[in-house]
């Protein structure tokens, strides 16, 4: 005899879904429009960024990193150069340091940007997408007169950064720091004084403190539910030592108090290029002993030495420099949380082994914790404010 | 005989006409939002085919309905089939009674009101139609919220007009622009305020609009119950749910908005304004609405689905319900 049963619908979420920023893909068990159970996948946008970099050597890796967080590729680079230079013991210019440190606050700028572009969308506010872009396409703009590329642009060497800035370029980089904490404010008229947003996010996905720290969560997620945890307060790189700078903090731990922290940031990102512009030391943006690239003048005279690139210094022999260290983690404060790069040394040019602690995977994690027992549509918040990216999720 | 083949005739004839500037209109309101969102968000909106983009509805209608004709596998296909027809004919049908001048009707029945809300409550099955027979999960759950969505506030929206009803003494749409000419500004937006709110409200939720989107909520269900439909099959859903907006736009214009009459202060100060059609003004209010819409799309978020529910129920029923004992008592006692 066959007996009726019921079951919980099963809908399969990604991963070409619209609103799981890329590739994730979810898995939800729902009784009517309530989860009861959450499960994330990923691996959809393997490329295996950590097994490729053992092959190569440190130089040739860095353009590896751009590919983590697509979204603020200077922020990977210089995790990756902070390593490597800790594991060199290369003192890096003041020069370099600031110009890392302002480049660096533009690509979180940048990032923030494209998260509260998307974040908005998918809670349905469709204009602040636009808003956001407008400006996101001044910042990308600026960094092409720097670096000549938009979005992956492999600038800081190890020991310093490719090449070296001009008036024009901070002068740019100021008006528009000028008049970004407006534009902030233009976004949160859309959305910040709405009651749907509000009542959107407002106790949705909450996650104590604790067990945030348990969690794992860094960045604006962790800071969110009134964790005072700052990478560059903790332990501070380049030059966020000699800048004045505050941490926003939440209470709650909901969506709300996650996109404030990060919409608060925003102002201090501003303010900490600001005092950039006017710290900024001269001097050398390389440091003397670091391995370089040696890079074709112009694309107009290109010979075919230039485009072979060699590692080249005093001795010629790359190896030298590393006898040091043997294994070492540096990390940076990313957008998303705390981006470590673990490197293990086994005296050759290579690294023996890579490893990324990429806070967008820590922090798939945490998805099911946030959603079970809420509806589908705050799945979709939820997604939102805990800012992942498939790139470095996957690696 | 003759006489009724006569008015049979005329009545295709004046059918016909209707149908096919109610087509022209429906195309341009696609522009127009187009435009309208383009230019909230900062962009231009379509610009490429005709001169300020003029003939891109028409671009649009053509590439849909030569676009291949999609009906994926295992979906029942009966139901699949009729779907986009049941709730275009529902929308289509509502115009048959509104009224665009006092002389310009396909009907002028007597219970005007009650038929058009009626009929606009035949086109949710073709939504829920759609929904079951996709045999897609997505479309499943759009198809279930716009079934709970469109019966809630179905009941606030027949609610905010028996406001309407009780001052007009009539259901006849005719009958209840004519009677809004004693009131203060011709019209009765303000004696009716309430319910004209919980009406925009409810108007916005019945037809799938932000920030009530829910069964079509791009995020979340990709796009809800017509996930798998497209070409001409879609864009009958697409015409449908502009034709709603169109059919509520000319609702709260007739039972809010003094229908074609002119706002008398205007007529006072502007004495030649009299020589403008009432066809005029009735577009122009009608146009007012649709700009609402418009409007609402650009600048708000979407409401979760247990908040709209508990909007409608326990916001604009109250309401409304608080409208029609005001009304009712205050017209008892003048």
């Amino acid at each position: 005899m066959k007996t009726d049963t019921t079951r919980e619908l099963l809908i399969n979420m990604g991963p070409q879904h619209p609103a799981t920023h890329g590739v994730l893909r979810l898995v939800l068990e729902v009784e009517g429009e309530i989860i009861k159970k959450c499960t994330p996948y990923i691996g959809y946008l393997h490329r295996g960024v950590e097994k490729l970099a053992e092959d190569l050597t440190y130089v040739q890796a860095l353009p590896l990193t751009d590919r983590l967080d697509y979204l603020s590729s200077i922020i990977n680079n210089v995790g990756f150069c902070l390593a490597v230079e800790k594991l060199m013991g290369i003192n890096v210019p003041e020069r370099a340091k600031f110009i890392r440190t302002m480049m660096s606050e533009m690509a979180r700028i940048c990032s923030h940007l494209v998260w509260i572009a998307t974040h908005a969308l998918d809670i349905g506010a469709m204009t602040v997408f636009l808003y956001a872009m407008r400006d996101r396409e001044k910042l990308l703009e600026m960094f092409e007169m720097v670096t000549g590329a938009r979005l992956t642009v492999s600038y800081p060497r190890i020991g310093g950064v490719r090449c070296d800035i001009n008036d024009k370029f901070l002068e740019e980089l100021d008006k528009f720091i000028e008049e970004f904490p407006s534009k902030v404010e233009e976004y949160e008229t859309l959305i910040d004084r709405n009651r749907v947003w509000l009542k959107r996010t407002i106790g949705v996905g909450v996650i104590t403190a604790e067990e945030a720290i348990n969690w794992g969560l860094t960045g604006p997620t962790l800071r969110g539910s009134g964790v005072y945890y700052d990478v560059r307060k903790f332990f501070p790189y380049d030059a966020y030592d000699k800048v004045d700078f505050e941490v926003p903090i939440g209470k709650n731990g909901d969506v709300y108090d996650r996109y404030k922290c990060r919409m608060l940031e925003f102002r201090q990102s501003a303010k900490i290029i600001k005092q950039c512009i006017e710290k900024l030391p001269t001097g050398p943006i390389l440091a003397e002993e670091s391995p370089r690239i040696r890079m074709p003048s112009s694309p107009l005279k290109i010979n075919k030495e230039d485009i072979q690139f060699e590692i080249y210094n005093d001795d010629k022999n790359a190896e030298d420099f590393i006898k040091k260290f043997t294994e070492v983690y540096a990390s940076v404060e990313a957008p998303r949380g705390e981006l470590g790069f673990y490197i293990v040394c086994d005296d050759s040019a290579k690294p023996y082994r890579m490893r990324v602690r990429a806070p967008s995977f820590v922090h798939a994690g945490v998805l099911p914790k946030l959603c079970e027992g809420s509806l589908i549509a705050d799945v979709i918040a939820n997604i939102g404010s805990i800012d992942i990216v498939l790139g470095e999720c996957d690696r | 005989m003759m006489e009724t083949f006569y008015i049979i005739l005329i009545t295709i004839l004046k059918t016909a006409l209707y149908f096919g500037v109610l087509m022209l209109h429906v195309a341009y309101a696609t522009y127009a939002e187009r435009k309208v969102i383009g230019h909230i968000q900062l962009r231009l909106g379509p610009m490429v085919v005709g001169p300020h983009g003029l003939l891109q509805p028409i671009a649009d209608v053509i590439k849909l309905i030569f676009k291949e004709d999609i009906i994926p596998s295992n979906v029942d296909k009966k139901i699949f089939t009729i779907a986009p027809l049941i709730s275009l004919t529902a929308a289509l049908s509502t115009f048959a009674v509104i009224p665009v001048t006092d002389k310009w009707f396909i009907a002028d029945i007597n219970v005007g009101i009650l038929y058009v809300l009626g009929i606009l409550g035949v086109g949710t099955y073709g939504i829920i139609f759609a929904g079951w027979s996709s045999n897609s999960k997505y479309a499943f759950l759009g198809g279930l919220r716009s079934a709970a969505q469109m019966i809630s506030y179905e009941v606030a929206l027949a609610m905010s007009i028996v406001g309407v009803i009780i001052m007009a003494e009539s259901f006849n749409l005719t009958e209840i622009v004519n009677r809004q000419a004693q009131y203060p500004l011709g019209m009765f937006l303000f004696p009716q305020i309430i319910g004209y709110f919980v009406f925009i409200v409810a108007m916005l939720a019945e037809t799938n609009r932000v920030p009530f989107d829910l069964p079509e909520a791009e995020t979340e269900l990709v796009a809800g119950y017509f996930v798998e439909y497209s070409g001409i099959r879609f864009s009958l859903f697409y015409l449908a749910e502009y034709l709603a907006m169109f059919c509520m736009s000319a609702l709260a214009t007739i039972c809010f908005w003094g229908g074609w009459t002119i706002p008398p202060f205007l007529l006072k100060i502007f004495p030649f304004l009299s020589i403008v059609p009432g066809v005029v003004w009735f577009l122009l209010k009608v146009y007012f609405h649709m700009f609402l819409f418009f409007w609402f799309r650009g600048t708000l978020p979407r409401y979760r689905y247990d908040q709209l529910m508990a909007i409608g129920w326990k916001v604009l029923i109250p309401l409304a319900l608080f409208n029609i004992i005001l009304t009712s008592l205050i017209k008892y006692y003048s």
